[in-house]
């Protein structure tokens, strides 16, 4: 991968995960979360995981991202003014990011060679779901399925 | 002699990049995308103009009246006249309005319009841009085209465009569900997600005369039919237009835009509109194929843009003759109809493809498809809620 591509994505992804973090309105922080979503995206196409990037792309920006500006619209508003630093925030966060960049250091796929075969096709993804992790999907499927159910039953509840 | 015409953009491309043989293989690649995009744009953009003009004509001629004729012969150039308003108009932002967010929501919804049409097969090797899992990035640059309209409706800051951009997400979500199955059943029987395979998998003809489009399967048909509904929605067409109702809330998530920035939105709701309708060509109509095998000597490229323009045509006379839908009958209509019937398409296909694809497989999918059908007027009780109303006046 080109490494001036790779270089100004990184920027422009950050830039938009740090924007996402401090902008004081709710819902710029939202559209700043959005983008580093795509920026994610982009990420997964420049190392040919096409069908992961149009994923992303089709389940955080198209759903994810919505769903988050929704629910700030449908909430009602403290008025958003900077509430100054959240140290407590802060420092989970540093705990979180320290323990994650210790785990990928020290795990052996680092030092694997990115493989040079041909890139995964859309086929390939599809056989290997309804094969080998047929049961995770089936899992993930039930999951979600309670889930909306769930989200329909508190709405029941509180029509009544 | 064919084949030249068939393939003419294809080799003009080819002799244009032939001029770059001793550069480095990258500029290649860039100045060849930059000719797709030049190509495309140049395209949709006439589209566009002649759309906007031959719309008020069929509108027009439909309300028995005459349409733009002053300018130019026949009214052609209207058009251009109309584009020179839109650029010269004031360019108004409201005080309290979100500056950025108010200015970022057209460009963004225009960049997503264009992109999406950039999968689709135009004529035999006249992809712009071939991926492997081109249907599934239309879709996911679909997808982000709520985020726009609700960029627009907040950043104006005013209620009635939050109120369109409300329910113009509310709409979109829910018909991305219909749209997005009634696909399925096509990519299923095709096995591929790519534009290319899915043109090519209808490019067969019994006898040299009945092409095998999916639009002449019993599937394919209710399919096509659901996602056409669907797709109107999605370009938040009459009678879908809720989001915009003019009646109500005075122009939806569009109503603080003027001058260019609302040309942009209706530049970009009509690329949406020629995406979808090239989407519908390309899984339903059979791409770039001849309907008939010996009228293959007609270029592939003037049989897709026919079959672009008819669909198109259709979009106008639809909205030039039915009447605005509530927002609840369309919402209900999205998960009380649409959905069950794009469930019924998805096993109906599956019911043609294990029966062997042949007369039998037709009979099998056609009846699933009946009786979902029926069972649904059944339960939905459409005989009693839709019946001619009688109206009773004081007298």
């Amino acid at each position: 991968m080109n490494s001036l591509a790779f270089a100004v994505l990184a920027c422009l992804t950050l830039g938009a995960a740090l924007a996402a973090a401090v902008l004081p309105r709710l819902v710029h922080a939202a559209l700043a979360f959005a983008a580093a979503f795509v920026g994610v995206a982009v990420f997964y196409f420049s190392l040919g995981a096409e069908f992961v990037g149009l994923a992303q792309i089709f389940v955080y920006v198209g759903a994810v991202a919505v769903l988050i500006v929704f629910t700030i619209l449908l909430t009602r508003r403290a008025g958003e003014r900077a509430e100054g630093v959240n140290w407590s925030g802060a420092a989970i966060a540093v705990v979180v990011f320290g323990a994650l960049l210790w785990a990928i250091m020290r795990t052996p796929a680092m030092n694997i060679p990115a493989p040079a075969g041909p890139t995964l096709t859309v086929r390939q993804i599809g056989e290997a779901l309804m094969s080998d992790y047929v049961w995770p999907l089936q899992c993930v499927g039930l999951l979600l399925t309670s889930a909306l159910i769930g989200a329909l039953v508190l709405v029941l509840e509180e029509k009544r | 002699m064919t084949e030249f015409l068939d393939q003419i953009f294809v080799l003009a491309k080819g002799r244009l990049l032939a001029q770059l043989a001793g550069a480095p293989p990258w500029l290649g690649q860039i100045v060849s995308s930059l000719l797709n995009i030049i190509a495309l744009l140049a395209v949709f953009l006439s589209l566009f103009a002649l759309m906007s003009l031959f719309e008020r004509k069929i509108l027009a001629r439909i309300q028995n009246r005459i349409g733009p004729n002053r300018v130019g012969p026949f009214g052609l150039l209207q058009p251009a006249a109309d584009g020179i308003k839109m650029l010269i108009k004031e360019d108004i932002v409201p005080l309290r309005a979100d500056k950025v967010v108010h200015f970022l929501a057209p460009i963004l919804m225009a960049a997503t319009a264009i992109l999406a049409l950039g999968i689709i097969p135009y004529g035999r090797n006249m992809t712009p841009f071939a991926i492997d899992g081109g249907i599934l990035f239309f879709f996911a640059i679909g997808s982000t085209t709520e985020l726009s309209v609700f960029m627009a409706g907040w950043g104006s800051n005013n209620k009635f465009s939050m109120l369109g951009a409300m329910r113009a997400i509310a709409q979109m979500i829910s018909y991305e569900l219909p749209l997005i199955l009634t696909v399925l059943p096509v990519v299923m029987v095709v096995g591929s997600l790519r534009p290319d395979a899915i043109v090519a998998a209808q490019g067969h003809y019994s006898l040299g005369v009945f092409p095998h489009w999916f639009v002449f399967t019993p599937w394919g048909a209710a399919a096509f039919a659901l996602f056409f509904v669907a797709g109107l929605v999605e370009s938040n067409r009459t009678p879908f237009d809720v989001p915009e109702g003019e009646s109500e809330i005075v122009a939806g998530h569009m109503t603080e835009y003027s001058g260019f920035k609302y040309a942009t939105f209706f530049l970009a709701e009509y690329f949406g509109m020629f995406a979808i309708s090239g989407l519908a060509v390309t899984l339903f109509l059979g791409g770039w194929h001849a309907p008939f095998r010996y009228l293959e000597v007609v270029p592939s490229y003037l049989w897709f843009f026919g079959k672009l323009g008819v669909l198109l045509f259709i979009f106008i006379w639809i909205r030039g003759t039915l009447p605005r839908t509530r927002v609840d009958q369309v919402m209900s209509f999205a998960w009380k109809f649409m959905l069950p019937m794009a469930f019924a398409c998805f096993v109906a296909a599956a019911l043609w493809h294990f029966a062997g694809r042949g007369w039998l497989g037709s009979l099998y999918s056609l009846g699933m498809v009946a009786v979902v059908y029926f069972a649904l007027n059944y339960f939905l009780e459409t005989g009693r809620r839709f019946a001619p109303r009688t109206y009773r006046y004081a007298e």
